[in-house]
């Protein structure tokens, strides 16, 4: 279980998270709604271990992630960043295939095991036909598919995703909302920042809203997603879409 | 082109052969293959062994000992025109070494400044990219080239103060010339090390092309792989030039041929590179003693000739 107590996150001279609290559980899908800016990336990044918090900790089964080597962690916890560098020397499978480098053995050995999931995890992503194409030459959209694979690839017990559904059409925002929903399923901890408060009433069973100077606030997304509270997060007047507004079934 | 492993490998020995077969005396190959097996007479033993054998394995060293540096920094500061001039190790070594020589120095105090001046550089360029936060590429850069800069306006210096008789021997420096190089055994040591130290790196050089953060989360212990690798590739720099001055374009060129030419896992590049810039500096060694034959020319000269119209024609050929 990764747990967050007491953190506190500071960027610029302002205050994005105050003494939050947050455990996420195995069997679990978070989603995580704010404004730009809020602090959601911060957030991710703490529970990754790739930023000091200003105070608080953030442990895994109770051991401090400050206190954990890289190699360790990484089978235990995998990020999908918002920005990752979008160019790479290889193809599509190549690509994915970094994912196994916390259980790679030998430089020498094939990694066939390895190989076999990193090409069903493509076909997951509707990237089958894309496996051997240049990284380089993938649209945006097919390259966060790609990150997306990579992630799901280290097969850690936490799934951390900043904007999975960025560069994203109505279909694959489907089938990335589903792959992340199917690893709850299998028993993972998942927290994903969304924009789409339908993606997160859809596939997330709870939600963490974090509002403006380190106010947040969390529980299960049918009480945390409310027109009112919605309202508030987003600082400004909804109304129900009507029949033009429509989600992957 | 999945050839260009095996086409790197032959290019080893065939480098050495010819670094041995020719020079400024020409010896027919029945003397040369008799010398060779350690018969015949003592002057074609001595050129053999003493003379060419070394000169090669020096090249050879140099060579491979440059490219592993610019294949290790290109892939440290993900920047492709990253190459060991860029630590300021090359300009401190060269202030240093002509400092020496202007002052009269003889050749183990011209190495011993050498040393000296690629010390200080290389202890400046860390001091001001280790941060906090660990190592900040962007500052290795900035420092390097700032110190490299600041060694090449000394180098000017010293050249214009300089009496006629000595700026030769400054502009062979400058150049490149292993005609100075003596025992190769050291610096094949250092490239030995080097090579197997930056080899048990490779899987974490691959994933570092994804940023530190990735590289991070992935696993990858960045600040150590940082320090491993940059040290590997300033000890790797400094034994180049203290053997052969500050030959350039090898650190910069060789990698690029290998990506090029399809060879991208450093688990295959780093090697690659040792080996195609040790061929290339042999051959171009070879060169530079026997065109102008009895005299000799800059072999930094040559590895320009030869290495940026390879680095063009590749390119073009890829466009």
């Amino acid at each position: 279980m990764l747990a967050a107590s007491g953190l506190t996150l500071t960027a610029g001279g302002r205050e994005l998270v105050r003494a939050l609290d947050l455990s996420l559980a195995p069997g679990q899908c978070w989603a995580l709604l704010g404004r730009n800016g809020a602090g959601k990336t911060s957030l991710i990044r703490a529970l990754a271990g790739l930023r000091a918090p200003q105070a608080g900790t953030v442990a895994l089964d109770g051991v401090a992630l400050s206190a954990m080597r890289r190699r360790d962690l990484a089978l235990r916890v995998s990020v999908l960043l918002q920005d990752e560098e979008s160019d790479f020397w290889g193809s599509a499978l190549d690509y994915v295939m970094l994912g196994r480098y916390p259980r790679s053995g030998s430089v020498f050995a094939r990694d066939e095991e390895g190989s076999k999931r990193a090409q069903s995890l493509l076909a997951e992503l509707d990237l089958a036909g894309r496996a051997s194409q240049s990284y380089r030459t993938l649209s945006g959209g097919e390259r966060q598919r790609a990150r997306v694979a990579q992630a799901l690839l280290q097969d850690a017990d936490v799934l951390l995703a900043d904007e999975p559904l960025q560069h994203l059409d109505l279909r694959h925002q489907a089938v990335v909302m589903r792959a992340l929903a199917a690893r709850a399923g299998a028993g993972k901890a998942v927290l994903a920042a969304l924009h789409e408060p339908a993606h997160a009433a859809q596939h997330c069973e709870f939600a963490v809203l974090l509002y403006d100077a380190g106010r947040a606030s969390l529980g299960r997304s049918s009480d945390m997603l409310t027109q009112a509270n919605l309202e508030a997060l987003y600082q400004c007047r909804l109304e129900p879409a009507g029949a033009r507004s429509f989600l992957p079934s | 082109m999945k050839a260009a492993p095996a086409v790197v490998l032959a290019l080893v020995p065939a480098s050495l052969a010819l670094g041995i077969a020719f020079g400024s005396v020409d010896l027919a190959p029945g003397r040369l293959g008799e010398a060779l097996l350690g018969h015949g007479d003592e002057i074609a033993r001595e050129i053999v062994w003493g003379v060419r054998a070394p000169r090669a394995l020096a090249g050879f060293a140099c060579g491979g000992l440059l490219a592993l540096a610019g294949a290790l920094l290109q892939a440290l500061l993900r920047n492709p025109l990253a190459d060991p001039a860029i630590l300021g190790v090359s300009g401190g070594a060269a202030a240093g070494a002509l400092a020496a020589m202007l002052v009269g120095a003889a050749a183990a105090g011209v190495n011993l400044a050498a040393l000296a001046g690629a010390g200080l550089a290389a202890g400046a360029v860390f001091a001001f990219s280790l941060g906090r936060s660990g190592w900040n590429p962007y500052r290795v850069l900035l420092t390097g080239v700032a110190l490299a800069s600041g060694f090449g306006a000394l180098v000017g210096l010293i050249l214009a103060v300089a009496p006629q008789s000595q700026v030769q021997g400054m502009l062979f420096w400058l150049l490149g010339d292993l005609s100075p190089a003596g025992d190769p055994t050291p610096a094949l040591v250092a490239l030995a090390a080097c090579a197997a130290l930056a080899f048990s790196q490779s899987a974490a050089l691959d994933v570092l092309v994804l940023g530190d953060d990735k590289a991070r989360s992935l696993g990858v212990a960045v600040p150590r792989l940082q320090a491993i690798a940059f040290g590997c590739a300033t000890v790797a720099t400094v034994a180049a030039v203290l053997l052969g001055g500050t030959i350039g374009f090898v650190g910069l060129v060789v990698p690029h041929l290998l990506r090029l030419s399809g060879v991208h896992r450093h688990a295959l590049l780093l090697p690659l590179s040792a080996c195609l810039g040790g061929s290339l500096l042999a051959l171009a060694d070879t060169l530079a003693r026997t065109v102008a034959a009895p005299a000799e020319l800059p072999v930094g000269v040559l590895t320009a000739m030869i290495g940026v119209p390879a680095l063009l024609l590749l390119l073009a050929r890829l466009r």
